[in-house]
Protein backbone atom coordinates (compact mmCIF):
# COMPACT_ATOMS: atom_id res chain seq x y z
CA UNK A 1 0.00 0.00 0.00
CA UNK A 2 2.79 2.18 -0.82
CA UNK A 3 1.61 6.37 -0.67
CA UNK A 4 2.23 6.51 -4.74
CA UNK A 5 0.78 3.40 -5.87
CA UNK A 6 -1.74 4.09 -8.87
CA UNK A 7 -5.60 3.34 -7.77
CA UNK A 8 -5.78 0.72 -10.32
CA UNK A 9 -3.68 -1.33 -12.25
CA UNK A 10 -5.39 -3.89 -14.59
CA UNK A 11 -2.83 -6.59 -16.08
CA UNK A 12 -4.09 -8.45 -18.92
CA UNK A 13 -7.34 -8.75 -17.78
CA UNK A 14 -9.64 -11.22 -19.05
CA UNK A 15 -12.91 -12.26 -18.65
CA UNK A 16 -14.43 -15.27 -20.66
CA UNK A 17 -18.35 -15.83 -19.62
CA UNK A 18 -19.20 -19.79 -19.82
CA UNK A 19 -22.82 -20.33 -19.47
CA UNK A 20 -23.71 -23.61 -20.76
CA UNK A 21 -23.15 -23.43 -24.74
CA UNK A 22 -19.83 -21.65 -26.11
CA UNK A 23 -17.27 -19.41 -24.43
CA UNK A 24 -18.34 -15.93 -24.49
CA UNK A 25 -14.89 -13.25 -24.28
CA UNK A 26 -15.97 -10.33 -23.14
CA UNK A 27 -12.91 -8.89 -22.03
CA UNK A 28 -9.91 -10.06 -23.57
CA UNK A 29 -6.04 -8.92 -22.29
CA UNK A 30 -6.88 -5.44 -20.68
CA UNK A 31 -4.19 -3.59 -19.20
CA UNK A 32 -5.11 0.05 -17.67
CA UNK A 33 -3.12 1.68 -15.13
CA UNK A 34 -5.24 4.67 -13.17
CA UNK A 35 -3.27 7.35 -11.04
CA UNK A 36 -5.11 9.08 -7.69
CA UNK A 37 -7.30 11.92 -9.12
CA UNK A 38 -7.57 10.80 -12.48
CA UNK A 39 -10.45 11.20 -13.85
CA UNK A 40 -10.74 8.32 -17.44
CA UNK A 41 -14.00 7.43 -19.19
CA UNK A 42 -15.24 4.42 -20.75
CA UNK A 43 -16.30 4.26 -24.57
CA UNK A 44 -16.98 1.98 -26.47
CA UNK A 45 -20.55 0.13 -28.30
CA UNK A 46 -23.03 -1.81 -26.72
CA UNK A 47 -21.56 -5.67 -25.85
CA UNK A 48 -17.51 -4.56 -26.30
CA UNK A 49 -17.02 -5.45 -22.59
CA UNK A 50 -17.44 -2.01 -20.82
CA UNK A 51 -19.69 -3.42 -17.69
CA UNK A 52 -17.36 -6.67 -17.27
CA UNK A 53 -14.79 -4.94 -17.22
CA UNK A 54 -15.82 -2.03 -14.85
CA UNK A 55 -17.41 -4.68 -12.54
CA UNK A 56 -14.15 -6.85 -12.46
CA UNK A 57 -12.43 -3.73 -11.04
CA UNK A 58 -15.23 -3.63 -7.96
CA UNK A 59 -14.82 -7.55 -7.49
CA UNK A 60 -18.39 -7.81 -8.38
CA UNK A 61 -17.74 -10.01 -11.09
CA UNK A 62 -14.72 -12.94 -10.80
CA UNK A 63 -11.83 -12.28 -13.39
CA UNK A 64 -11.09 -15.55 -15.63
CA UNK A 65 -7.26 -14.23 -16.00
CA UNK A 66 -4.77 -11.50 -15.37
CA UNK A 67 -4.48 -9.40 -12.29
CA UNK A 68 -6.30 -6.31 -10.35
CA UNK A 69 -4.54 -4.25 -8.33
CA UNK A 70 -6.08 -1.45 -6.37
CA UNK A 71 -4.37 0.93 -4.00
CA UNK A 72 -1.09 -1.19 -4.36
CA UNK A 73 -3.36 -4.16 -3.17
CA UNK A 74 -3.60 -7.23 -5.05
CA UNK A 75 -7.22 -7.74 -5.19
CA UNK A 76 -8.20 -10.33 -7.63
CA UNK A 77 -7.33 -12.97 -5.53
CA UNK A 78 -9.11 -12.34 -2.74
CA UNK A 79 -11.93 -14.40 -1.43
CA UNK A 80 -15.91 -12.69 -1.36
CA UNK A 81 -15.89 -11.56 1.89
CA UNK A 82 -12.41 -10.05 1.23
CA UNK A 83 -13.73 -7.88 -1.63
CA UNK A 84 -17.15 -6.94 0.09
CA UNK A 85 -14.54 -4.94 3.24
CA UNK A 86 -12.24 -3.33 0.21
CA UNK A 87 -15.31 -2.25 -1.67
CA UNK A 88 -16.60 -0.98 2.08
CA UNK A 89 -13.15 1.00 2.35
CA UNK A 90 -12.34 2.03 -0.79
CA UNK A 91 -14.81 1.98 -3.58
CA UNK A 92 -17.70 3.50 -4.67
CA UNK A 93 -19.89 1.60 -7.22
CA UNK A 94 -22.61 3.16 -9.40
CA UNK A 95 -24.63 0.39 -11.10
CA UNK A 96 -25.94 0.64 -14.60
CA UNK A 97 -29.07 -0.62 -12.91
CA UNK A 98 -28.78 1.52 -9.40
CA UNK A 99 -29.09 -1.71 -7.08
CA UNK A 100 -30.26 0.80 -4.25
CA UNK A 101 -31.79 -1.38 -0.90
CA UNK A 102 -35.93 -1.21 -1.55
CA UNK A 103 -37.25 -1.61 2.42
CA UNK A 104 -34.75 1.73 3.23
CA UNK A 105 -35.28 5.39 2.52
CA UNK A 106 -33.35 7.49 -0.18
CA UNK A 107 -31.60 8.97 3.23
CA UNK A 108 -30.94 5.72 4.79
CA UNK A 109 -29.48 4.45 1.53
CA UNK A 110 -26.98 7.39 0.77
CA UNK A 111 -25.82 6.94 4.23
CA UNK A 112 -25.58 3.55 4.63
CA UNK A 113 -22.39 2.95 3.11
CA UNK A 114 -20.42 5.92 4.90
CA UNK A 115 -21.97 4.45 8.63
CA UNK A 116 -20.65 1.35 7.77
CA UNK A 117 -17.32 2.93 6.89
CA UNK A 118 -17.08 4.22 10.32
CA UNK A 119 -18.27 8.00 10.23
CA UNK A 120 -20.09 9.35 13.15
CA UNK A 121 -24.14 9.70 12.47
CA UNK A 122 -23.84 13.33 12.20
CA UNK A 123 -20.99 13.42 9.35
CA UNK A 124 -23.05 10.93 7.46
CA UNK A 125 -26.12 12.83 7.63
CA UNK A 126 -24.17 15.86 6.48
CA UNK A 127 -22.46 14.18 3.56
CA UNK A 128 -26.12 13.13 2.73
CA UNK A 129 -27.48 16.76 2.82
CA UNK A 130 -24.73 18.00 0.58
CA UNK A 131 -24.82 15.03 -1.62
CA UNK A 132 -28.66 14.62 -2.06
CA UNK A 133 -28.87 18.70 -2.32
CA UNK A 134 -26.07 18.86 -5.03
CA UNK A 135 -27.89 16.11 -7.25
CA UNK A 136 -31.68 18.25 -6.61
CA UNK A 137 -33.10 15.23 -4.79
CA UNK A 138 -32.86 17.24 -1.28
CA UNK A 139 -37.33 17.06 -1.40
CA UNK A 140 -36.84 13.27 -1.85
CA UNK A 141 -35.05 11.89 1.48
CA UNK A 142 -37.52 10.30 3.18
CA UNK A 143 -38.95 8.48 0.04
CA UNK A 144 -38.50 4.64 -1.15
CA UNK A 145 -36.46 4.11 -3.82
CA UNK A 146 -39.80 2.25 -5.71
CA UNK A 147 -41.16 6.11 -5.36
CA UNK A 148 -38.54 7.07 -7.58
CA UNK A 149 -38.01 7.87 -11.18
CA UNK A 150 -35.78 6.14 -12.94
CA UNK A 151 -33.24 9.39 -13.02
CA UNK A 152 -33.68 9.93 -9.65
CA UNK A 153 -32.98 6.24 -8.47
CA UNK A 154 -30.19 7.17 -10.73
CA UNK A 155 -28.76 9.80 -8.95
CA UNK A 156 -29.33 8.46 -5.55
CA UNK A 157 -27.05 5.44 -6.34
CA UNK A 158 -24.00 8.22 -7.36
CA UNK A 159 -25.13 9.82 -4.02
CA UNK A 160 -24.79 6.94 -2.29
CA UNK A 161 -21.31 5.68 -4.03
CA UNK A 162 -19.81 9.31 -3.09
CA UNK A 163 -21.56 9.29 0.16
CA UNK A 164 -17.96 7.52 1.61
CA UNK A 165 -15.63 10.10 -0.36
CA UNK A 166 -14.24 6.01 -1.20
CA UNK A 167 -10.53 6.13 -2.75
CA UNK A 168 -12.22 5.01 -6.33
CA UNK A 169 -15.52 5.86 -7.79
CA UNK A 170 -16.97 3.19 -10.12
CA UNK A 171 -19.54 3.84 -12.32
CA UNK A 172 -21.45 2.55 -14.86
CA UNK A 173 -23.37 4.49 -17.44
CA UNK A 174 -24.37 6.90 -14.49
CA UNK A 175 -26.23 9.59 -16.20
CA UNK A 176 -27.96 6.40 -18.55
CA UNK A 177 -31.41 7.16 -17.82
CA UNK A 178 -31.44 11.31 -17.14
CA UNK A 179 -32.72 14.04 -18.88
CA UNK A 180 -30.33 16.79 -19.71
CA UNK A 181 -30.88 19.20 -16.72
CA UNK A 182 -30.09 16.10 -14.75
CA UNK A 183 -27.10 15.08 -16.60
CA UNK A 184 -26.18 18.91 -15.88
CA UNK A 185 -26.46 18.44 -11.71
CA UNK A 186 -24.78 15.14 -11.96
CA UNK A 187 -21.51 16.83 -14.66
CA UNK A 188 -21.30 19.17 -11.77
CA UNK A 189 -21.01 16.98 -8.86
CA UNK A 190 -18.77 14.96 -10.41
CA UNK A 191 -16.59 18.33 -11.57
CA UNK A 192 -16.68 19.02 -8.31
CA UNK A 193 -15.42 15.94 -6.56
CA UNK A 194 -12.88 15.46 -9.26
CA UNK A 195 -11.52 18.82 -8.41
CA UNK A 196 -11.48 17.58 -4.59
CA UNK A 197 -8.67 14.70 -6.10
CA UNK A 198 -11.76 12.04 -6.08
CA UNK A 199 -10.48 8.92 -8.73
CA UNK A 200 -12.73 8.25 -10.86
CA UNK A 201 -13.10 5.32 -13.64
CA UNK A 202 -16.49 6.10 -15.81
CA UNK A 203 -18.55 4.04 -17.95
CA UNK A 204 -20.29 6.46 -20.17
CA UNK A 205 -21.96 6.69 -24.05
CA UNK A 206 -22.56 10.21 -23.31
CA UNK A 207 -20.03 12.62 -25.15
CA UNK A 208 -20.68 15.46 -22.18
CA UNK A 209 -20.04 13.23 -19.34
CA UNK A 210 -16.62 11.35 -21.27
CA UNK A 211 -15.66 15.07 -21.93
CA UNK A 212 -15.09 15.74 -18.48
CA UNK A 213 -12.63 13.36 -18.28
CA UNK A 214 -8.63 13.62 -18.70
CA UNK A 215 -8.41 10.15 -20.26
CA UNK A 216 -10.91 8.64 -22.45
CA UNK A 217 -10.54 4.58 -23.07
CA UNK A 218 -11.98 2.74 -26.21
CA UNK A 219 -13.02 -0.58 -25.81
CA UNK A 220 -14.05 -2.81 -28.93
CA UNK A 221 -14.65 -6.37 -28.53
CA UNK A 222 -12.98 -6.91 -25.09
CA UNK A 223 -9.76 -4.85 -26.23
CA UNK A 224 -8.41 -1.03 -25.69
CA UNK A 225 -8.18 0.02 -28.84
CA UNK A 226 -7.52 3.71 -27.67
CA UNK A 227 -5.96 5.53 -24.88
CA UNK A 228 -4.95 9.18 -24.18
CA UNK A 229 -6.24 11.99 -22.94
CA UNK A 230 -8.43 14.18 -25.15
CA UNK A 231 -6.79 16.99 -26.96
CA UNK A 232 -7.01 20.91 -26.48
CA UNK A 233 -9.25 21.89 -29.08
CA UNK A 234 -7.53 23.70 -32.11
CA UNK A 235 -10.21 26.38 -32.30
CA UNK A 236 -9.92 29.87 -30.92
CA UNK A 237 -11.35 29.88 -27.80
CA UNK A 238 -14.90 30.48 -27.78
CA UNK A 239 -16.80 33.25 -26.16
CA UNK A 240 -16.49 35.95 -27.79
CA UNK A 241 -16.99 34.98 -31.15
CA UNK A 242 -17.15 31.07 -30.93
CA UNK A 243 -18.24 29.33 -34.60
CA UNK A 244 -19.05 25.90 -33.26
CA UNK A 245 -23.03 26.67 -34.55
CA UNK A 246 -23.48 27.64 -38.08
CA UNK A 247 -26.86 29.36 -38.17
CA UNK A 248 -26.55 29.79 -42.10
CA UNK A 249 -29.39 30.46 -44.99
CA UNK B 1 -28.03 35.91 -42.92
CA UNK B 2 -30.13 37.56 -45.26
CA UNK B 3 -33.08 36.13 -43.55
CA UNK B 4 -32.19 36.62 -40.24
CA UNK B 5 -31.30 40.66 -41.12
CA UNK B 6 -34.71 40.45 -42.61
CA UNK B 7 -36.38 39.49 -39.92
CA UNK B 8 -34.48 41.55 -37.37
CA UNK B 9 -35.71 44.64 -40.06
CA UNK B 10 -39.15 43.34 -40.11
CA UNK B 11 -39.08 44.06 -36.58
CA UNK B 12 -37.83 47.66 -36.94
CA UNK B 13 -35.59 49.74 -38.94
CA UNK B 14 -31.45 49.43 -37.63
CA UNK B 15 -28.59 50.46 -38.89
CA UNK B 16 -25.82 48.12 -39.56
CA UNK B 17 -24.06 47.62 -36.35
CA UNK B 18 -27.38 48.11 -34.04
CA UNK B 19 -27.92 44.65 -36.14
CA UNK B 20 -24.71 42.93 -35.65
CA UNK B 21 -25.53 43.58 -31.71
CA UNK B 22 -28.74 42.35 -31.80
CA UNK B 23 -27.44 39.19 -33.09
CA UNK B 24 -25.08 39.08 -30.82
CA UNK B 25 -26.97 39.64 -28.00
CA UNK B 26 -30.19 36.78 -29.12
CA UNK B 27 -27.76 34.17 -29.99
CA UNK B 28 -24.84 34.63 -27.41
CA UNK B 29 -21.83 33.23 -28.05
CA UNK B 30 -22.09 29.89 -29.83
CA UNK B 31 -23.28 32.02 -32.77
CA UNK B 32 -20.46 32.75 -35.24
CA UNK B 33 -20.62 36.89 -34.53
CA UNK B 34 -20.73 38.38 -38.09
CA UNK B 35 -18.11 41.02 -38.82
CA UNK B 36 -19.54 44.35 -39.92
CA UNK B 37 -18.27 44.09 -43.38
CA UNK B 38 -20.02 40.82 -44.07
CA UNK B 39 -23.33 42.48 -42.90
CA UNK B 40 -22.81 45.77 -44.77
CA UNK B 41 -22.21 43.76 -47.76
CA UNK B 42 -25.84 41.54 -47.50
CA UNK B 43 -27.59 44.56 -46.45
CA UNK B 44 -26.05 46.38 -50.13
CA UNK B 45 -27.21 42.91 -51.75
CA UNK B 46 -31.02 42.93 -50.38
CA UNK B 47 -30.85 46.19 -51.16
CA UNK B 48 -30.05 45.98 -54.66
CA UNK B 49 -32.72 42.72 -54.91
CA UNK B 50 -35.77 45.61 -53.50
CA UNK B 51 -36.13 43.93 -49.82
CA UNK B 52 -34.77 46.87 -48.21
CA UNK B 53 -34.47 50.11 -48.46
CA UNK B 54 -31.82 52.83 -46.56
CA UNK B 55 -32.31 56.47 -45.64
CA UNK B 56 -29.35 58.65 -44.54
CA UNK B 57 -29.94 59.90 -41.24
CA UNK B 58 -28.50 63.03 -40.01
CA UNK B 59 -26.14 63.20 -37.01
CA UNK B 60 -24.77 66.03 -35.25
CA UNK B 61 -20.76 65.76 -35.18
CA UNK B 62 -20.82 62.59 -37.04
CA UNK B 63 -21.25 61.82 -40.49
CA UNK B 64 -24.83 60.80 -41.51
CA UNK B 65 -25.85 57.03 -40.65
CA UNK B 66 -27.96 54.58 -42.91
CA UNK B 67 -30.74 53.31 -41.60
CA UNK B 68 -32.40 50.41 -42.99
CA UNK B 69 -35.87 49.25 -43.43
CA UNK B 70 -38.04 46.47 -44.98
CA UNK B 71 -39.55 46.88 -47.92
CA UNK B 72 -43.37 44.79 -48.62
CA UNK B 73 -40.98 42.77 -51.12
CA UNK B 74 -39.11 41.65 -48.32
CA UNK B 75 -41.91 41.08 -46.26
CA UNK B 76 -42.80 38.61 -48.88
CA UNK B 77 -39.32 36.65 -49.06
CA UNK B 78 -39.62 36.75 -45.29
CA UNK B 79 -42.86 35.12 -45.69
CA UNK B 80 -41.71 32.44 -47.50
CA UNK B 81 -39.14 31.62 -45.66
CA UNK B 82 -40.62 31.49 -42.72
CA UNK B 83 -43.36 29.45 -44.09
CA UNK B 84 -40.93 26.86 -45.82
CA UNK B 85 -39.89 23.46 -44.17
CA UNK B 86 -35.92 24.08 -43.56
CA UNK B 87 -33.23 21.50 -44.43
CA UNK B 88 -32.32 18.99 -41.80
CA UNK B 89 -28.78 18.79 -41.02
CA UNK B 90 -26.34 17.30 -43.72
CA UNK B 91 -24.06 14.68 -42.22
CA UNK B 92 -20.69 15.32 -41.98
CA UNK B 93 -19.48 13.54 -45.19
CA UNK B 94 -15.93 15.07 -44.67
CA UNK B 95 -14.22 12.41 -42.24
CA UNK B 96 -16.51 9.70 -43.72
CA UNK B 97 -14.52 10.29 -46.94
CA UNK B 98 -11.49 10.12 -45.39
CA UNK B 99 -12.41 7.19 -42.79
CA UNK B 100 -14.02 5.37 -46.79
CA UNK B 101 -10.63 6.44 -49.02
CA UNK B 102 -7.88 6.84 -46.54
CA UNK B 103 -7.39 2.81 -46.02
CA UNK B 104 -7.76 2.37 -49.75
CA UNK B 105 -4.44 4.19 -50.33
CA UNK B 106 -2.65 3.10 -47.57
CA UNK B 107 -2.21 6.66 -46.04
CA UNK B 108 -4.05 5.46 -42.75
CA UNK B 109 -5.91 2.67 -40.93
CA UNK B 110 -9.78 3.02 -40.04
CA UNK B 111 -9.16 2.56 -36.00
CA UNK B 112 -6.50 5.02 -35.80
CA UNK B 113 -8.59 7.62 -37.76
CA UNK B 114 -12.02 6.81 -35.94
CA UNK B 115 -9.59 7.15 -32.90
CA UNK B 116 -8.32 10.58 -33.70
CA UNK B 117 -11.69 11.73 -34.94
CA UNK B 118 -13.36 10.02 -30.79
CA UNK B 119 -10.84 12.80 -29.40
CA UNK B 120 -11.48 15.46 -31.02
CA UNK B 121 -15.10 15.06 -30.95
CA UNK B 122 -14.51 15.19 -27.35
CA UNK B 123 -12.75 18.40 -26.91
CA UNK B 124 -15.42 20.09 -28.81
CA UNK B 125 -17.72 18.32 -26.56
CA UNK B 126 -15.79 20.04 -23.91
CA UNK B 127 -15.35 23.70 -25.32
CA UNK B 128 -18.98 23.36 -25.64
CA UNK B 129 -19.79 22.60 -22.17
CA UNK B 130 -17.19 25.07 -21.00
CA UNK B 131 -19.04 27.70 -23.48
CA UNK B 132 -22.28 26.88 -21.77
CA UNK B 133 -20.91 27.76 -18.07
CA UNK B 134 -20.22 31.11 -19.38
CA UNK B 135 -23.71 31.54 -21.06
CA UNK B 136 -26.07 33.89 -18.73
CA UNK B 137 -28.61 30.87 -17.70
CA UNK B 138 -31.06 33.34 -18.50
CA UNK B 139 -30.39 33.58 -22.64
CA UNK B 140 -32.40 30.34 -23.48
CA UNK B 141 -31.67 30.82 -27.01
CA UNK B 142 -28.11 30.96 -26.34
CA UNK B 143 -28.68 27.49 -24.33
CA UNK B 144 -30.20 26.05 -26.50
CA UNK B 145 -28.43 26.25 -29.74
CA UNK B 146 -25.71 25.07 -27.57
CA UNK B 147 -27.77 22.09 -26.60
CA UNK B 148 -28.28 21.80 -30.10
CA UNK B 149 -24.76 21.51 -30.90
CA UNK B 150 -24.11 19.02 -28.34
CA UNK B 151 -26.85 16.43 -29.26
CA UNK B 152 -25.31 16.97 -33.12
CA UNK B 153 -22.02 16.11 -31.73
CA UNK B 154 -23.29 12.90 -29.51
CA UNK B 155 -24.92 11.70 -32.84
CA UNK B 156 -21.74 12.23 -34.79
CA UNK B 157 -20.00 10.19 -31.87
CA UNK B 158 -22.52 7.38 -31.65
CA UNK B 159 -22.39 7.14 -35.34
CA UNK B 160 -18.32 7.11 -35.32
CA UNK B 161 -18.90 4.13 -33.46
CA UNK B 162 -20.94 2.45 -35.47
CA UNK B 163 -18.35 3.08 -38.54
CA UNK B 164 -15.66 1.20 -35.88
CA UNK B 165 -17.86 -1.59 -35.51
CA UNK B 166 -19.08 -2.31 -39.06
CA UNK B 167 -15.97 -1.23 -41.33
CA UNK B 168 -13.41 -3.33 -40.98
N1 LIG C 1 -23.47 -12.86 -17.23
C1 LIG C 1 -23.12 -13.05 -18.52
N2 LIG C 1 -23.14 -14.28 -19.08
C2 LIG C 1 -22.79 -14.47 -20.34
N3 LIG C 1 -22.39 -13.48 -21.18
C3 LIG C 1 -22.35 -12.23 -20.70
C4 LIG C 1 -22.71 -11.95 -19.34
N4 LIG C 1 -22.56 -10.62 -19.14
C5 LIG C 1 -22.13 -10.09 -20.30
N5 LIG C 1 -22.00 -11.06 -21.24
C6 LIG C 1 -21.51 -10.89 -22.61
O1 LIG C 1 -20.23 -10.28 -22.55
C7 LIG C 1 -20.07 -9.31 -23.56
C8 LIG C 1 -19.75 -7.97 -22.94
O2 LIG C 1 -20.87 -7.54 -22.21
P1 LIG C 1 -20.87 -6.21 -21.32
O3 LIG C 1 -19.67 -6.21 -20.46
O4 LIG C 1 -22.20 -6.11 -20.66
O5 LIG C 1 -20.70 -5.09 -22.44
P2 LIG C 1 -21.05 -3.52 -22.43
O6 LIG C 1 -21.21 -3.11 -21.01
O7 LIG C 1 -19.92 -2.89 -23.12
O8 LIG C 1 -22.33 -3.37 -23.20
C9 LIG C 1 -21.35 -9.33 -24.36
O9 LIG C 1 -21.16 -10.17 -25.47
C10 LIG C 1 -22.35 -9.91 -23.40
O10 LIG C 1 -23.37 -10.57 -24.09
MG1 LIG D 1 -22.92 -2.19 -20.03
Amino acid sequence: MTADAPVVRAVNLVKIYQTGGLPVPAVRGVDLTVEAGEFVAIMGPSGSGKSTFVHMLGGLDTRTSGEIWLDGRRADTLSESGWAVLRREKIGFVFQFFNLVANMTVADNVELPALLGGVSPRQARERREYLLGELGLADRAEASPAQLSGGEQQRVALARALANQPRLLLADEPTGNLDSRNTRDVLRLLGKVHGQGQTIVLVTHDARVASMADRVVSLLDGQIVDDGAIPKSRRRPLGAAGDVVELRS
Amino acid sequence: MRQSLLALLAKEPAHGYELKQALETIFGGAYPSPNIGQIYVTLGRLEKDGYVRSVDVEQANRPNKKVYYITAAGREALETWVEEPSEGPRVRDEFFMKLVLAPMTGLSDRMALVNRQRRHYLALMRDLRELAERTDPANRVALLLIEGAMLHLQADLDWLERCQEDLP
